[in-house]
């Protein structure tokens, strides 16, 4: 097994021995809690708003993980210098960097697909008990399909995010990675706003900083189709494929940013 | 052979945010290990005992000079597929136990998970801690964490191992058993370098030597040779002498120890050959039980050492000031 593969299934064991899978738990009882409750007041539409919150918290639970798990994959292993012991064995730096990176994402692309399953079990559960009568009058069926593409997009948003805890991680404390990486998610999802900048002021300063940002920060709307999905609006295959580019070649500049940083530092 | 080699090895860091100002952590260390050899690398806190050893294990980058490990740049992969080593106060995973971590270290040399397992066994009873190995590391004490570390340094089998205060943390029964384990590895034909500033350690199991002193090679060579010339008196042990011979040869002593039943212990300055005395003595009637020099130990050998070089260091940081001025 090449050392990537090792570093990677060492981080994926670390984590579900951390208890992350705890995060499971409190997803299923939110959507469980939530479909019944809603269900008491609404009339008929709680379906639509369970997918909304099943979504979202998917989404908010994952980023969450990628942040806080990500940040100390490499920061906790220097602070807590057991990265010296891994790094007097035959693994190079960019491997040590490549196998964090495939374990977390691993992790979270599990984490996901359990995610995914209970929202589907809970869906499927509301259409059986829902009269037909009723779920006629729905834009789409309870457990659609099309759902599944906004849980991919936010797999791919969720590795953009390891990337960004990753990249951070290298070159400063836990604390300002997670700071910095939660910063670049919230400013990533209002990256639009940004080039529309001029809108709002004629400061030539406020918009080259806002177009300066648009061009640099990854643009996360892209990977946000949430609404669509839950108003059943077409997301083609080409916006999904966009999406998916452009986090991709965002994570290849992040992870070779990360090995370049990381190859360099000294663990004093 | 040589099986570690530096050759003007220095690390400078800075210091200082509004005015950084370089510090040398290790300056122009050069050093030989030969192999088979256990090596100790001594010095205070501070000296630059683990800056060296992070240097060897690159994972601090050298501001200048080489270093070699088995003929090879440390850079180079394939050497530390031949080398083991154990940080100073090692911490590894909490949530592995001792088996699982060591497993985990064997796949990242290659091995599959079934001879780590093999091999995690037979080095966790080695170092005493086999009972325990199905435990979670956050349930181990300090003192066993150090023995998963060394285990973790020898899973490999490596030709050289690099131990970072290898004693530390261990009781008593701990430290002799890991002096026995050192020297079982010298007895395989390995080579062990070892930093310590325990001095009875390395006085107990070293061939040969380096002191280190804030950052600088203060004397390194074989440790008996070192002490050899560090003959600071004699000192004699007599019996049958009278009182008034003893009162007459006094001012040139620099003690007398009456040892009771006619013996004395009489101590020579080194500079003193003790043979006329000797000869004195024995016209007198007295007779002679035993003559020994007297030696410094490696811990007065190794203050010597240090203040001097310390002393140094501070005479030209004072130079430097002064031509800065």
């Amino acid at each position: 097994m090449s050392a990537v593969l090792v570093v990677a299934r060492g981080v994926f064991k670390e984590s579900v021995r951390d208890r992350i899978g705890y995060n499971l738990v409190f997803f299923a009882v939110l959507l469980m809690a939530a479909s019944i409750l809603l269900a008491q007041v609404t009339a008929g539409q709680d379906v639509k708003i369970i997918k909304d919150l099943g979504l979202a918290a998917a989404s908010a639970i994952g980023m969450l993980l990628a942040v806080f798990v990500g940040i100390s994959l490499v920061s906790k292993e220097v602070e807590r210098r057991s990265i010296y012991s891994l790094l007097s064995k035959p693994i190079t730096r960019p491997q040590f960097i490549l196998g964090k990176y495939l374990g977390l994402t691993f992790t979270l692309v599990v984490n996901l697909a359990i995610m995914a399953v209970a929202y589907y079990a809970v869906l499927v559960y509301i259409d059986w008990q829902t009269p037909a009568l009723t779920s006629q009058g729905w834009e789409a069926p309870a457990a659609d399909p099309r759902l599944l593409k906004a849980f991919a997009l936010i797999g791919v948003e969720l590795m953009l995010v390891t990337a960004l805890a990753l990249f951070f991680s290298t070159f400063s404390s836990a604390f300002l990675a997670a700071g910095l990486t939660i910063a670049v998610y919230v400013i990533g999802h209002f990256n639009t706003d940004l080039k529309n900048l001029s809108s709002l002021g004629n400061s030539p300063v406020l918009i080259a900083i806002g177009k300066g940002l648009y061009y640099t920060l990854p643009n996360l709307t892209l990977l946000d189709v949430k609404a669509d999905v839950v108003h059943a609006h077409t997301v083609s295959g080409q916006q999904m494929l966009a999406g998916i580019l452009s986090a991709g070649l965002y994570i290849g500049l992040l992870l070779t940013a990360s090995i370049i940083v990381f190859s360099r530092r000294d663990f004093k | 052979m040589d099986v570690i080699r530096t050759e003007g090895l220095t690390k400078h860091y800075t210091s200082g945010f509004w005015r950084p100002r370089p510090y040398a952590a290790l300056q122009d260390l050069t050093l030989k290990v030969a192999q088979g050899e256990i090596f100790g690398f001594l010095g205070p806190n501070g000296a630059g005992k683990t800056t060296t050893l992070k240097l060897l294990m690159q994972l601090i980058y050298p501001t200048s000079g080489i270093a070699e490990i088995l003929g090879k740049p440390v850079g180079d992969v394939s050497v530390r597929r031949r080398i083991g080593y154990l940080p100073e106060n090692p911490y590894f995973y909490d949530n592995l136990s001792a088996e699982e971590l060591l497993v985990y270290f064997a796949c990242v040399f290659g091995y599959g998970p079934k001879d780590g397992r093999v091999r995690a066994a037979r080095l966790l009873d080695e170092v005493g801690i086999g009972a325990e190995r199905k435990f979670q590391l956050r349930k181990f004490s300090k003192g066993m964490v150090q023995r998963v570390g060394i285990a973790q340094a020898l899973i490999n089998e490596p030709e050289v191992i690099f131990l970072d205060e290898p004693m530390s943390g261990l009781d008593p029964i701990g430290r002799r058993e890991v002096r026995e384990l050192i020297l079982k590895l010298r007895n395989q034909g390995r080579t062990v370098f070892f930093s310590s500033h325990v001095l009875s350690d390395a006085e107990a199991l070293c061939s040969n030597v380096a002191v280190m002193a804030k950052g600088r090679l203060a004397v390194s060579g074989r440790l008996a040779d070192l002490l050899a010339n560090q003959t600071r008196a004699w000192e004699l042990v007599v019996s049958g002498a009278s009182q008034h011979v003893i009162d007459r040869i006094a001012p040139r002593l620099t003690s007398v120890t009456p040892l009771g039943g006619g013996r004395y212990s009489l101590e020579l300055p080194a500079t003193t050959p003790p043979e006329p005395l000797l000869n004195e003595l024995v016209t007198t009637g007295a007779r002679l039980v035993s003559l020994n020099p007297v030696r410094e130990t490696l811990e007065e050998f190794f203050v010597q050492r240090v203040n001097a070089t310390n002393a140094d260091r501070f005479v030209e940081s004072r130079v430097r000031d002064r031509s800065a001025s």
